[in-house]
């Protein structure tokens, strides 16, 4: 049929083509299990803060929406474990793009991605989150910020892509837990993916050598 | 001939009647405009299994109207470097001439059982065309190359590089696809023997088998469709405002509701193309009366015929893929123009012969042999073309 053959196709879908649209606001579309959405900053177990103030995420940041600066940890009432915390740490959702890298980089797995994406602002101010937005509450559950549109599953599993293929994709590491316990949660049972018997997905078995030579590089 | 209302001696009755035909008609292909948009979005939607508009009024259906407040509301901004007074007035050009040539399409009327379309309103005998000037095909040709001058010096106006390449492209395919228009044009009026709209319409009336669809053999039909949707800027030869290559092409300096008369065109040509094929080709208004009042069917059988070329022509956009450049020109000048050409040979060799009482078969088959020899040709002489300047391309390693 050549060029009329198209013809037919467009007409066909007229009568007996199925309708793809969602209704948006309505009906919404199911979210995928890992889905990049607003990040949230974990506390251990104990309740200390999972950040060190290394600015790796900052470093690592293509769209240079991390703002980070690094305190020496009060030594009567310490933040986080060890030496340092992050004593500001913004992040700007008008630029961030949601690629994970931040999360690639933490070396503490202090920042996550929640799998929110239902926020808005009505003023630039209002885009940049801070850290006390960012920290899970009391419960180790991310805050349900009044402006958001948060949907039942939405705040769970904020470490799943860690817990997936962290540290990693390793043979030698299949099966073994190589991740810190979460505020709430304690030690998290490794998600679909790491013991699954397909083959080990190891593009980032070197990622934190890797994320430190490309945070000097910045 | 002519339109029985002005045969006469003039009175305010007869002005009435024409100032009421003209405002039915302004109004008529306004609505239709307002249709056509929100039914090419919806169709187009249906094509690419979607819903389309349907968030103002029920099913969508004041989607225009919104569309059309948008608009006014809008800033109307002025570019530093446009040609200010040609810039105001290129809109205008572009969609002055598409009302003009409406006036001259027959949108109803009764043209059954050998009558000429004549009604009556208010006890006076007329037409239901705003005019019937004898030269009317011709005066659709002309309008025609006037609304070319509206997109190129909205693009030249504009002062900027993407509206002045679109404006070139624009002025490039509709001189040239104006021809192969013209050329199928005049295979009706050779058939028709009369350059009124009004008499071509008479001449279909009989049944189908009268309609110049058939008389004329289908392919002047095809070629007019063809550089219709060429000359109307239509997709698939919209590269006049290919987005992708230049921006939103002539209008893009455009904006607001100097813009929205631009978009208003577009839709108003593709209507008023639609009306003239269906009055050139598909008997216009003509067709059987049913049943009730006699005056309603000829308009129903015109909107009837008109809806489906609207379809036809948001049919082509959903199905095929823009033309590059030189394919268009090649279709234009080696095919089409050609074709348009011999085919008016060929229906004038045969006219001829009926005249002079010539053997038809004899005819037809002296026309198609000259015809083949032709073709070969100007096949022979492209691909000569085509070797040389091949010959002249320099291939760097």
């Amino acid at each position: 049929m050549g060029y009329l053959g198209g013809f037919a196709i467009t007409l066909r879908n007229v009568f007996f083509g199925p309708r793809v649209t969602t209704q948006y606001p309505k009906e919404k579309a199911p979210i995928a299990m890992r889905r990049h959405g607003r990040h949230v900053l974990n506390r251990y177990e104990d309740g200390m803060e999972k950040c060190i103030g290394c600015e790796l995420c900052a470093g690592v940041c293509p769209a240079r929406c991390i703002y980070v600066r690094g305190a020496d940890n009060p030594p009567d009432d310490p933040v986080s474990p060890g030496e340092r915390y992050g004593f500001v740490y913004e992040i700007n959702y008008l630029r961030c793009i949601h690629c994970d890298l931040c999360v690639e980089a933490c070396p503490t797995e202090a920042i996550t991605e929640s799998k929110l994406f239902e926020f808005s602002f009505t003023d630039r101010q209002d885009a940049i989150y801070t850290r006390d937005e960012l920290l899970v509450d009391d419960d180790g559950r991310p805050q349900l910020l009044p402006w958001e549109d948060w949907r039942p599953g939405d705040d769970e599993h904020t470490s799943a892509w860690m817990r997936a293929t962290a540290p990693s994709g390793d043979a030698s590491y299949e099966g073994r837990v190589a991740w810190s316990g979460e505020l709430g949660y304690g030690l998290r049972a490794p998600e679909l993916g790491q013991t699954a018997p397909a083959p080990a997905d190891d593009h980032d078995d070197h990622g934190h050598d890797d994320h430190d030579d490309h945070g000097g590089g910045h | 001939m002519g339109d029985p209302l002005l045969s006469g001696p003039l009175d305010w009755g007869i002005v009435g009647i024409v100032v009421l035909k003209v405002v039915v008609a302004f109004v008529l292909l306004l609505v239709s405009v307002l249709f056509m948009v929100y039914w090419e979005r919806k169709f187009i939607a249906d094509m690419q299994n979607r819903i389309g508009p349907d968030r103002a009024g029920p099913a969508g259906i004041l989607q225009t109207l919104a569309d059309g407040t948008k608009f006014f509301f809008k800033e109307d901004l002025h570019p530093q470097r446009a040609d200010w007074a040609v810039f105001v007035l290129a809109p205008f050009l572009s969609f002055v001439p598409a009302f003009v040539t409406f006036a001259i399409v027959p949108i109803g009327g009764d043209f059954s059982n050998g009558n000429d379309g004549t009604i009556s309103i208010f006890g006076r005998d007329t037409y239901l065309q705003v005019a019937d000037p004898p030269i009317g095909v011709l005066l659709f040709l002309a309008l025609s190359s006037i609304a070319v001058y509206g997109v190129m010096l909205a693009g030249w106006s504009s002062g900027s590089k993407y509206p002045l390449l679109g404006s070139v492209r624009a002025s490039a395919q509709m001189v040239s696809y104006e021809a192969a228009l013209g050329l199928s044009v005049c295979a009706v009026v050779l058939l028709s023997g009369s350059l009124s709209t009004h008499e071509i319409v008479v001449q279909q009336a009989g049944s189908v088998l009268d309609w110049n669809l058939v008389t004329t053999g289908v392919v002047p039909f095809v070629i007019f469709l063809i550089a219709g949707t060429a000359e109307l800027n239509r997709p698939p030869f919209d590269l006049v405002e290919a987005e992708q290559e230049l921006v939103g092409g002539f209008h893009t300096e455009y904006s607001s509701i100097r813009f929205a008369l631009f978009f208003l065109a577009e839709f108003m040509n593709t209507v008023v193309m639609s009306a003239i094929i269906v009055t050139l080709f598909f008997g216009g208004p003509a067709g059987p009366q049913l049943f009730g009042p006699d005056i309603i069917w000829g308009f129903f059988w015109f909107v009837a015929k008109l809806f489906v070329f609207l379809c036809i022509f948001i049919w082509f956009r959903a199905t095929l893929p823009r033309l590059r450049y030189d394919q268009l020109m090649d279709l234009g000048w080696k095919v089409l123009i050609p074709l348009a050409l011999g085919w008016l040979l060929l229906l004038a060799a045969i006219k001829l012969g009926q005249q002079l009482d010539w053997n038809l078969g004899a005819v037809i088959v002296g026309a198609i042999a000259i015809m083949g020899a032709a073709t070969g040709l100007l096949v022979a002489a492209v691909r000569s073309a085509k070797r040389t300047a091949d010959d002249d391309v320099v291939v760097i390693d």
